[in-house]
């Protein structure tokens, strides 16, 4: 018989306090839970025959990526258009941003269009909540520089979730160059937010000073330390361009201290392996590990587009809004 | 029952929910085909509308499967997603649960709610569930019909049909949700237009 508890109305205050998604640091657990639970709800959607409802009929979403995306755009566009919203997208390459417009006259051209969702990745941090001041569209933060990449870090719980009982007592490891990565510093938020214990592991010129304090994480150049006791281990990309700048000796080097290997998961029974791609293989995580059973990488993929989906779905404009 | 309803009458006890739900779950059964080879827990199906209507569907199936040993298989159904007011509420509306675990193509359905008002809620039901197959047929069972339809949509099993003014509302509350079961005409202070259920 089917689990009567997603029946039952649940006791929880079934709303966002937000209208945009820009980082996480705002966002409350209860609100995070929301987003997740809802997310869950489209998940169904995606293993139909017909992959597409007509809820966000009408709305429009305009994603504009000044980096380069595979996951994320494509993950976006799936997402909009499953809900019916009708998309336009727009790189740096082939756009005006090549002639010099500035990001705050390309974003309020492409609002004169009427479009309600605005999909930003850009590379300077804060790029998207300074557009959220200068246009009335919603903005979602699609990846801001080193600072938030809030959809992933929803997405990578959301998979967690599903092999987990609770987040509480959860210990998570975060491998690579935290730094620069906007992954990590969404997920650490959405996951002591949640109440799990989080570890950042890598090179020493790679774990930001006074994240400690900052974050309430532990850190660790160790990377037999981060996995004793862990229960899930995050491997982050390792920026190929950083090796010029003297992060670490070489990736050879890297992978030898920091790469995961079957011999770690065999070491660890139970620990489950997570990446957000694209993974650099023979670095980061070996060939064997990367498609091992207990690497759950694909079903971030497939998460992510029902994640975006209740973002999509919670914060598109109300008509009367609009 | 929220806290600004007036009752203004007991529609339906909890006995006589329970002698309702017998009925219908027999009108289900009198139209199973005998001389169909295949049983009918492989041609039929119940979906129930969430919330409450879910509940209905699993007592309805409970009681074919007592009387006929058929257990005919149970869907959950939220059309949220196929609502024509989505983007018209000031508050997105909550998505529940949807999980139906059989073909819908060439099985007999019957789609379960507790109140028919507008019909607007059965019409996204239909659409949610032509999106995922091409049922025999649909037949649409619910324990009051209301009446004041906006869309053409009708119903083909009815507990009681029940002439409401527009500014009452009808609560059928289910044991496993609202600890009693019942039916009652209340007075609300601002009637919700187009809200099939009151959810």
């Amino acid at each position: 018989m089917a689990a009567p508890a997603s029946t039952a109305a649940p006791d929880r205050p079934a709303e966002l306090r937000h209208r945009h998604l820009l980082d996480l640091s705002s966002y409350e657990a209860d609100e995070i839970r929301y987003l997740l639970d809802t997310a869950q709800e489209f998940r169904e959607v995606l293993d139909r025959p017909i992959r597409q409802v007509p809820t966000l009929q009408g709305t429009s979403v305009a994603s504009l990526f000044f980096e380069p995306s595979t996951r994320t755009k494509l993950s976006f566009n799936l997402a909009a258009g499953r809900l019916s919203a009708e998309t336009v997208s727009l790189s740096k390459s082939g756009s005006s941003v090549t002639k010099g417009e500035t990001l705050k006259d390309t974003a309020r051209n492409v609002e004169a269009m009427k479009v309600d969702v605005v999909v930003l990745r850009h590379s300077s941090p804060g790029a998207p909540h300074f557009l959220a001041r200068c246009t009335d569209s919603v903005i979602l933060n699609a990846g801001d520089g080193a600072h938030a990449h809030p959809t992933q870090a929803l997405l990578d719980v959301l998979t967690m979730r599903a092999h987990i009982d609770t987040f509480e007592g959860l210990n998570v490891s975060i491998i690579g160059d935290i730094t620069h990565s906007r992954v990590a510093r969404s997920n650490i938020r959405a996951l002591t937010s949640l109440g799990a214990t989080v570890t950042l592991c890598g090179p020493a010129t790679m774990l930001p000073v006074d994240v400690e304090d900052a974050m309430d994480v532990r850190t660790t150049t160790r990377l037999e330390a981060a996995l004793e006791g862990c229960d899930i281990a995050m491997a982050l990309r390792i920026q190929m361009e950083r090796q010029d700048e003297g992060l670490f000796p070489s990736t050879r080097e890297y992978h030898n201290q920091f790469g995961i290997t079957t011999d770690h998961l065999r070491h660890h029974p139970d620990l489950l392996i997570m990446h957000p791609g694209p993974v650099n293989r023979g670095i980061e995580l070996t060939d064997a590990v990367v498609d091992h059973d207990r690497a759950i990488i694909l079903s971030q993929v497939t998460n992510g587009v029902a994640l975006r989906m209740a973002v999509l779905y919670l914060l598109a404009p109300r008509r009367e809004e609009a | 029952m929220s806290s600004d309803d007036r009752i203004k009458a007991q529609l339906m006890t909890p006995r006589d929910l329970g002698r309702t739900l017998d009925r219908m779950a027999q009108q289900i059964i009198e139209r199973f085909d005998p001389d169909d080879p295949s049983p009918p827990s492989e041609t039929h199906a119940l979906v129930g509308m969430q919330t409450r209507g879910v509940h209905l569907a699993r007592r309805l199936q409970r009681r074919i499967e007592t009387q006929t040993g058929q257990e005919v298989p149970l869907g959950l159904l939220d059309v949220t997603m196929y609502r024509d007011d989505v983007r018209l509420r000031l508050e997105q509306p909550e998505i529940q649960t949807t999980r139906i675990p059989f073909d819908v193509t060439d099985r007999e359905i019957v789609l379960v709610d507790d109140v028919v008002f507008t019909g607007r809620t059965g019409r996204a039901a239909l659409d949610a569930l032509m999106d995922r197959g091409r049922p025999a047929s649909v037949q649409f069972l619910t324990i009051i019909d209301r009446q004041h339809r906006e869309v053409p949509i009708a119903t083909d099993i009815v507990g009681r049909e029940v002439p409401t003014l527009p500014d009452e509302e009808v609560r059928v509350h289910v044991e496993e949700v609202d600890d009693e079961d019942g039916v009652w005409l209340v007075k609300t202070p601002t009637a919700r237009r187009s809200a099939d259920n009151a959810r």
